[in-house]
């Protein structure tokens, strides 16, 4: 896992899937808050062909490529499916997740997709996204904390 | 006036009566591709990506908190998926954007403001700035402690059937839509 890097098409697979990623939030505009928010206002009802659409073609991706290969050609890794453990923290997290993303219209992935179409005013989003991510971090690590879950 | 509108709402008739008004073609096409592109990586690496454990991956250049430091073995390789995304997204205003290819399976729609730079359409958003920087702070920390965002949790782990990450989506999906309406009601726009 530490050595991920090492296979000369390791990265430049990672930047060609992450331009497909970012190719399709552009063009079914996730990355403009407006249509985000006109979903959550019941305006548009397209943001769930998103994300459904995509659920579909990854779920056949993880469904079928365990039972025809045994691992992944750049990184050695096996193809299983690496649950996270459900937690009070899913929940806790998803609401205060949910707030911001209602009150913004903006999530992680179409932030970045967002600064690609010109959208300079979305580094007020970023720059809140790694505020909000470096408190947590800080939070989370203090030794008193005891929290010990992954990711 | 019929009966139908003497008990519904005339305003959530009309919503109801036109759920698509951009059509619904840009969204599934667009849903496609997204997980096209999580589906190459997985094909290549075995990885189900997610766009927002970059937030901490990055940090841990630049902070010794144990929270990032976890991520420092895959901190590499997220920046580069987080630059492909601004790239592919980039690729997507130089042409679809900009009208150098059309198709009718998009809809420019009317939000925002376009602008021109060098040839390329661009485009800024109209929300107000205090919205996009509060709300970016909430999904910093959301994300993160709730294990997942809406591709970690929504479109890989739904994916793959993980109960934990549909459990994620629909608290985080219903939350964000009463926000929504709340701040709307609020008479808060854009």
């Amino acid at each position: 896992m530490t050595n991920r890097d090492r296979h000369p098409a390791f990265l430049p697979l990672i930047l060609l899937g992450g331009v497909i990623f970012g190719f399709g939030l552009g063009f079914s505009q996730m990355a403009r808050p407006e249509v985000v928010l006109a979903f959550l206002q019941f305006a548009d009802f397209g943001l769930p062909f998103v994300m459904f659409g995509a659920a579909i073609v990854t779920g056949i991706a993880f469904a079928v490529l365990p039972r025809i290969a045994d691992a992944a050609p750049l990184t050695g890794d096996p193809f299983e499916r690496r649950l996270k453990s459900f937690d009070r923290n899913v929940l806790v997290g998803g609401a205060i997740f949910g707030v911001g993303w209602g009150l913004s219209g903006i999530c992680p992935g179409a932030a970045y997709a967002s600064l690609g179409i010109g959208n300079v005013t979305i580094l007020w989003a970023i720059a809140g996204m790694f505020l909000g991510a470096y408190l947590q971090g800080w939070w989370r690590s203090r030794p008193s904390s005891g929290d010990a879950s992954a990711r | 006036m019929s009966i139908a509108s003497m008990i519904v709402d005339p305003a959530l008739l009309q919503v109801f009566a036109d759920p698509f008004p951009n059509g619904l073609s840009r969204y599934v096409v667009g849903g496609l591709l997204v997980g096209l592109g999580a589906t190459v990586i997985y094909v290549g690496t075995g990885i189900a990506a997610g766009a927002s454990t970059f937030l901490e991956s990055t940090l841990s250049y630049v902070s010794d908190q144990s929270r990032f430091k976890r991520y420092v073995a895959s901190r590499g390789w997220r920046l580069v998926f987080t630059f492909g995304i601004v790239l592919g997204a980039a690729l997507f205003a130089a042409t679809v954007q900009s009208g150098l290819i059309t198709t009718s399976l998009y809809q420019s729609g009317s939000t925002g403001r376009l602008y021109e730079l060098g040839g390329v359409t661009l485009w800024l958003t109209e929300v107000q700035p205090w919205r996009l920087f509060l709300g970016g702070i909430l999904v910093g920390i959301g994300t993160r402690v709730g294990k997942g965002c809406t591709s970690g949790h929504g479109v890989c782990g739904v994916g793959s059937a993980s109960k934990t990450s549909i459990a994620g989506v629909i608290t985080f999906l219903l939350v964000a839509i009463v926000t929504a309406q709340v701040v709307a009601a609020l008479g808060v726009s854009p």
